[in-house]
């Protein structure tokens, strides 16, 4: 075998540009020839996580089937409340939607009907401890109690931030309700002192917090607030 | 170049073996007690103490590491003799990223929910001191079949080290094994609490320490003279 000088300059970089060449090759080629089938999976998981809010359980490959059967209109909101007709709310990626302006954003809004009860669901998206965190809610016909939520995230610390997916947490969140008796919003605290850890009491606004993930919580909780206050004006418009 | 025949054993002073030589079968069982990468030669001690929370992510993360080692020890070794040493090091870490990346988007592609499972641990893969370390002590040295055996050692005796960490640390500290409750709800009518400091990394050092504790008195070899 023909010995190569591995050590000049000249063969270095010769190495090196090669080996750049190669790797990013194939790497744009793994990525390009997967990314169809990777879509397929996001989207499937957005609308099993939508169905999930207001009690439908499905497989992935079965939710997009219930979704068209159980989501019956998809809204694109405007701060003020207006329907902007030319944002369809599925392809809204609130990742980069939340960087923009509020006039600017647009927020999505899923309608929902089970068993002629109507549901409004609506995505959420803020940060954790060390990443994204995310999830979406549902409000019952009133609007003012939550029908369910799920939660998902980035890079919480398993065992302690990363137990917002576990379905003990989120079904905390299961008919709490929102607003105060007179009908301003409040949101839901996650604390450690509320003396109700069975969570019996569905209007005090709190749920149990997780030992050891404070900053998790207190953004899912933040996280609640700053998506729903935007809703707010759309749901006013309802209620006259 | 292509054409060029791949040695594939170090011929000095050994001749070509069956498929498992003693020799090589030393390889793949040394780190899994003597010469174990965690509680031995002290490497990849910082994923020990991140992802052993739980028990099924250190499984899945302790199979990665496997899939990753061995791939990335195979082609180091293909390519050892054309390597310039001054950028050995550059190259090694983009072979194993490259292999970390690939394995990412695949799991994305066709196991969503275990690539789900993994998020950040798959990339923290990247980091693991144990892939580079072998790649600098032995696949730039060491012909592709040995290469391979030793990646796949090394990362079975890190994985055993986080699976056992992982289970002490989840049943002590959430009551569970693989996120299912073993524990039962009698006991912790009788008053048992779990402990939530079991869920915090500074008790994966101490789990790790214990675990070496219990190695050394067991195998005297690995205890130092004085």
């Amino acid at each position: 075998m023909g010995k190569v000088n591995t050590e000049t300059n000249s063969y270095t970089f010769f190495f090196a540009s090669a080996m750049v060449v190669v790797v990013a090759a194939t790497l744009a080629f793994a990525a390009s020839s997967l990314k169809d089938k990777q879509d397929v999976n996001i989207r499937q998981e957005k609308m099993q996580n939508i169905l999930s809010t207001i009690g439908i359980e499905t497989s992935r490959p079965e939710a997009e089937i219930l979704y068209d059967q159980y989501i019956i209109e998809q809204l694109s909101l405007t701060k003020d409340g207006q329907i902007d007709q030319a944002v369809d709310a599925f392809q809204i990626n609130l990742a980069t939607e939340i960087k923009k302006s509020v006039d600017q954003q647009r927020f999505p809004l899923f309608k929902g009907v089970v068993e002629d009860d109507t549901y409004y669901i609506i995505p959420l998206r803020g940060s954790g401890l060390w990443d994204a965190i995310w999830g979406y809610i549902a409000l019952k016909d009133d609007r003012r109690t939550l029908k369910g939520a799920v939660f998902d995230h980035q890079a919480e610390t398993a065992g302690l931030g990363a137990e917002i997916t576990q379905t003990w947490f989120m079904e905390q969140f299961d008919d709490e309700v929102l607003f105060d008796e007179q009908g301003e919003f409040q949101g839901i605290k996650l604390t450690k002192t509320n003396n109700d850890p069975g969570n019996t009491d569905k209007s005090d606004h709190q749920v149990d917090a997780i030992s050891g993930a404070t900053i998790t919580g207190d953004g899912l909780s933040d996280m609640i607030t700053e998506r729903m206050q935007h809703y707010l004006p759309y749901f006013n418009n309802l209620n006259e | 170049m292509n054409k060029k025949p791949y040695v594939f054993f170090i011929t000095k002073n050994l001749k070509p073996k069956s498929l498992l030589s003693s020799a090589d079968r030393k390889l793949l069982v040394d780190p899994l007690d003597d010469d174990n990468p965690i509680t031995v030669q002290v490497l990849g001690i910082c994923s020990a103490l991140a992802i052993t929370v739980q028990l099924r992510p250190a499984v899945v993360m302790a199979i990665s590491v496997v899939g990753v080692m061995a791939a990335s020890n195979v082609i180091i070794s293909i390519f050892r003799n054309l390597i310039p040493s001054r950028i050995r090091i550059i190259v090694q870490l983009v072979v194993v990223a490259t292999m970390v990346i690939l394995v990412d988007q695949i799991l994305r592609a066709f196991a969503y929910d275990v690539s789900k499972e993994l998020s950040i641990f798959i990339g923290l893969i990247i980091t693991n001191c144990i892939v580079m370390g072998r790649l600098e002590a032995f696949a730039l040295g060491n012909g592709v079949w040995r290469s391979f055996l030793d990646g796949v050692g090394n990362a079975l005796g890190y994985g055993l080290i986080l699976i056992m960490v992982a289970f002490f640390r989840e049943l002590f500290g959430s009551g569970n094994l693989m996120g299912v409750q073993v524990i039962p709800d009698s006991i912790y009518i009788l008053g048992y609490e779990n402990n939530g400091f079991m869920l915090f990394s500074p008790m994966a050092l101490i789990t790790v320490g214990i675990i070496i504790w219990v190695q050394r008195s067991r195998n005297r070899k690995l205890v130092e003279e004085y």
